[in-house]
């Protein structure tokens, strides 16, 4: 029951998927402290960058490119109603921010289908994906929050639920209830002491590490880092100082987004993906966000490692069936400890 | 009287005639969705008053009426309890689990609630799926899994009629709306409506917030459950989904729909989500060519098109096409509400702040200070910005805790009491940043703040029992108005007024808790001239009644002709304290108020 093999084994594969959650949980505390939105739907952006690549292995053309374009088609008109809600009369309005979403749209339509039809290397499939995918980041947060920028965490939160159905459904609709498979990025795999790691599992280890450090020397040694989280600290302030609120959530939902299509395209070839198999990889992360109080970046991300880990560990040793139910029911213990620790009573206030 | 009881009455009639008369020309295909569309309204019942009235958000309603489902399935079956006892007992389990989750997660931000109860959505859903020796798992659990269990009976005759059962059901729509409706003019509903626009402000008139917050919680998760324990013995068959995630995130969109602050919304919701949801299930596959819930990608974007374009939901675009309903008038001759007894002698000390400090992470807002409140006087607290003036009066209010020192208030420690216990032994506040409902009358603001004076419960509260007591409160609320002079604006929305004025509704609302302590937070900002001479006889009056002031205020002018004494803090600690006179002369004071505000004193 015990053998070294067996542990080994599942930290491995804990591991593998807790990097995973950990990408999540980064995602959704970046965004959660810069704009105050809870994103549920984080996870759906790692289906649509896998199942985009699937699409494009195949000579498809990726649904999510008809999502970026029905999307920056709204984005120009929504500038135009913004600006002709300002009182600008028709003939008075910028002529830019109507073009440039159409634009855009344009050039994606014309240039993404011959590619998709080109049979490209692997690689560069994965580049269309990763960036189509992010490209939705500023679409949607353009499209779904912006539009109410004084709005409580409440409605952010329910905006985002019905980010999470929407794009569940547009899932459904590309791609149907068939799980999807992609190659690894190399083939085989390598006897690590007693068990046996693949390649691709390395991979993801090593991509998401650089990833985390990467996002960790933006925050602190950039300027547009530091900038983000001194919105995240003080809306107004950061706007004293010339950073404007709708570009740092549009900046910080693009990283997020971006970290969600790269864990896409990580994981698909190990576990294969589903339109609906996103929800839970981002509930996941939720539960690592959490234990980071949803602001600590570190602790969510180790939370989120942990995740994966118990994940595994209490699937072998527990029950597989359960292994859903004990994941979440780990937010008991931390949300008690949260409880009993504040003294305030104005943690009561939103 | 006769007018407003007759509109209401006919609006009820209207209904429960709409209610009993419908079901009789209805085939079974529609009496099912009728059905479906009042055991949504319970559940949305619930969480209107969640959301829409206390601010908080669940994501587990679906679950709770999973639990009141399963537990009265189990009960009836297996253990062969009376169908009505297994649905009592499936909605105390909920409101059992409710009460375990509202323990560890209402006393964190809001939104804490939300994640938690999707969290223990997902974990009921699991377990259901998978315990299937008792759950019966995904293939659910009924007479074709060999678990058969009785329908509901009345007097030994048992409800299997598709008819007789819409009507069961409507039944206890009808007897939870109209409880909901009471409860939310209720002392207690008046209260959970406070929590929505600011916590502090309801813990100031003495609202237990957390307690409140948790009642909320659980009718919301009673109403679920009972929803939950009909459709079982509707159905005489469940499954796993009943308790889903997607059932509570549509739950959710039922909420938004009907207008997520309206408990007649919350029948109409579900009504536009039933059908919708019919219809889209049948075209969009046709459209799509190919089968499948497409349906959730239209609700995805009404969502987010109604929180955009009409959060008060679709059902206010109708409601404006009829008259609004007429006021209550004011019963003027009610008994005043219960006084407290002014009994101590005046100049002895009323409030002591003993070398209390805070700290903020590495900042000291507030540096060892310490002064005394006499009774009868007025006391200013004066200082520059930041200089730790709100802070100070979050701490003697108890909305936050003092990392040293100590407060005691008629001589008993008071700096280890929650703020609406405080508020109870007699300090009321107004607020530097305004805290009033806007979409409620400067009447009913004010009744709340007599919160801590009243006493109905929440089942007197459910059921209209709270008798004299609540006009007696209006009454009172009334008076409070008239001695700040906005009595003629009683019935006004509090969001219709000036800043300035409604600084003043906020006075009446601290003088409705019949304090004999009031802490005035920049009372005259946004006053003009003659509003701020007002201010100072108002003042001038209360302390002739017997209450004392404390006093933070910009108005230099003001605070010199109005107090007796002043303290004056910088950097959180005190810089001078004395006369009018005195402080004036303070080269200390002097300096620290160098620059703009140095010229007015």
């Amino acid at each position: 029951m015990f053998e070294p093999a067996i542990i080994l084994t599942l930290l491995i594969d804990g591991l593998t998927n807790g990097a995973i959650y950990a990408m999540m949980a980064l995602g959704i505390v970046v965004l959660y402290s810069v704009t105050s939105v809870i994103n549920v739907a984080q996870g759906e952006f790692v289906m649509l960058s896998a199942l985009s690549i699937a699409s494009l292995r195949a000579a498809k053309i990726p649904g999510v490119l008809y999502i970026a374009v029905v999307g920056l088609i709204f984005w120009s008109i929504f500038n135009a109603l913004a600006m002709m809600r300002q009182g600008a009369a028709p003939r008075q309005l910028k002529i830019w921010p109507i073009l440039w979403p159409l634009f855009l749209a344009g050039l994606l339509i014309s240039v993404v289908p011959p590619l998709a039809k080109a049979h490209l290397p692997y690689p560069l499939q994965i580049f269309i994906a990763v960036v189509l995918t992010t490209l939705l980041g500023p679409i949607c947060y353009r499209l779904v929050l912006e539009p109410l920028p004084k709005a409580s965490i409440l409605v952010f939160l329910i905006l985002a639920i019905g980010l999470h159905l929407a794009l569940t459904g547009l899932g459904l609709a590309f791609w149907g209830p068939q799980p999807y498979d992609l190659p690894p990025f190399s083939k085989g795999g390598m006897i690590l002491g007693p068990a046996y790691v693949s390649y691709q599992a390395l991979w993801l280890l090593a991509i998401s590490a650089l990833l985390m450090l990467a996002l960790y020397l933006f925050f602190n040694h950039t300027i547009y880092g530091k900038a983000l989280r001194a919105a995240a600290v003080n809306r107004l302030g950061a706007r004293l100082m010339g950073i404007s609120a709708v570009r740092a959530g549009r900046l910080s939902f693009s990283i997020s987004v971006f970290l969600s299509a790269v864990a896409g395209v990580l994981i698909t070839p190990i576990t294969k993906m589903v339109y609906d198999f996103g929800f839970l990889i981002g509930l996941k992360g939720f539960v690592g966000a959490i234990i980071g109080g949803l602001t600590n970046p570190v602790i969510a991300a180790l939370g989120a490692i942990f995740v994966g880990v118990a994940e595994q560990f209490s699937a072998f040793y527990i029950s597989s069936a359960y292994k859903d139910v004990i994941v979440f029911l780990l937010i008991i213990p931390v949300l008690l400890l949260r409880s009993l620790q504040h003294q305030d009573f104005e943690e009561h206030v939103d | 009287m006769r007018n407003y009881l007759s509109f209401e009455g006919l609006s009820w009639l209207v209904f429960v005639l709409f209610v009993i008369i419908v079901p009789l020309f209805l085939s079974s295909f529609y009496l099912r969705l009728m059905s479906l569309i009042g055991l949504y309204s319970l559940v949305v019942m619930g969480l209107v008053l969640l959301t829409g009235y206390a601010g908080l958000a669940s994501l587990g309603q679906a679950a709770f009426m999973g639990v009141g489902a399963y537990t009265a399935a189990i009960l009836s079956s297996r253990f062969a309890l009376n169908p009505w006892l297994s649905m009592i007992a499936g909605i105390l389990l909920a409101v059992l689990i409710a009460w375990l989750i509202g323990l560890i997660t209402l006393r964190l931000k809001g939104h804490f609630l939300a994640l938690a109860t999707l969290a223990w959505g997902l974990v009921i859903t699991g377990i259901l799926r998978n315990w299937i020796s008792v759950t019966g798992g995904n293939t659910g659990f009924g007479s074709a899994t060999g678990n058969r269990f009785p329908p509901l009976s009345i007097l030994g005759y048992p409800l299997r009629d598709e008819r007789l059962y819409t009507y069961l059901i409507w039944f206890f729509v009808l007897l939870v709306l109209f409880l909901s409706l009471n409860l939310m003019r209720s002392r207690m509903g008046l209260a959970i409506k406070a929590l929505r626009t600011g916590s502090i402000a309801a813990a100031s008139f003495g609202v237990n917030v957390s307690q409140l917050k948790m009642l909320t919680f659980l009718l919301a998760a009673a109403f679920a459950a009972l929803a939950g324990a009909l459709f079982a013995f509707k159905e005489l068959f469940i499954d796993p989904k009943i308790a889903d995630l997607s059932t509570s995130i549509n739950l959710l969109i039922m909420a938004v729909m009907g207008g997520i602050g309206s408990l007649t919304g919350a029948i109409f919701g579900p009504g536009l989500f039933v059908f919708l949801e019919s219809f889209l299930q049948e075209y969009l596959p046709w459209l799509i060519g190919r089968s499948g819930n497409y349906e959730i990608i239209a609700f995805g974007f009404i969502l987010i098109f109604i929180l955009h374009r009409a959060r008060q939901g679709l059902l206010p675009l109708l409601r404006d096409l009829l008259p609004a309903s007429p006021v209550k008038p004011i019963n003027h001759q009610a008994e005043p509400l219960p006084k407290r007894i002014l009994d101590r002698a005046e100049g002895e000390v009323l409030l002591r702040v003993d070398d209390v400090s805070k700290n903020f992470g590495g900042l000291r807002a507030v540096d060892s200070l310490s002064f005394e409140v006499k009774r009868g006087e007025i006391l200013g607290l004066i200082g520059p910005n930041g200089a730790g003036k709100s802070t100070m009066f979050n701490l003697i209010t108890g909305v936050l805790r003092l990392s040293e020192g100590e407060i005691s208030f008629k001589d008993s420690l008071i700096s280890k009491l929650a703020p609406h216990q405080i508020a109870q032994r007699g300090i009321a506040r107004t607020f530097q940043h305004l805290n009033l409902i806007g979409n409620m009358s400067l009447l009913d603001n004010v009744v709340l703040g007599g919160y801590g004076r009243t006493k109905a419960n929440v089942w007197q509260g459910m059921l209209g029992l709270e008798g004299g007591e609540r006009e007696r409160a209006r009454a009172e609320a009334h008076r409070q108005l008239k001695r700040v002079g906005l009595a003629e604006q009683s019935f006004e929305r509090a969001d219709s007024l000036a800043l300035g004025k409604q600084r003043l509704v906020e006075i009446a609302r601290a003088l409705m808790a019949d304090p004999e302590l009031i802490l005035l937070d920049e009372p005259a900002a946004g006053l003009r001239k003659h509003e701020k001479a007002e201010l100072i006889d108002l003042i001038r009056k209360l302390k002739a009644e017997g209450i004392t002031v404390l006093l933070v205020e910009h108005d230099m002018e003001l605070v010199m002709t109005l107090c007796e004494r002043i303290v004056v803090v910088n950097y959180g600690t005190k810089l001078a304290e004395g006369s009018p006179k005195a402080i004036k002369q303070n080269p200390k004071v002097l300096e620290a108020y160098l620059g703009s505000e140095s010229a007015s004193l």
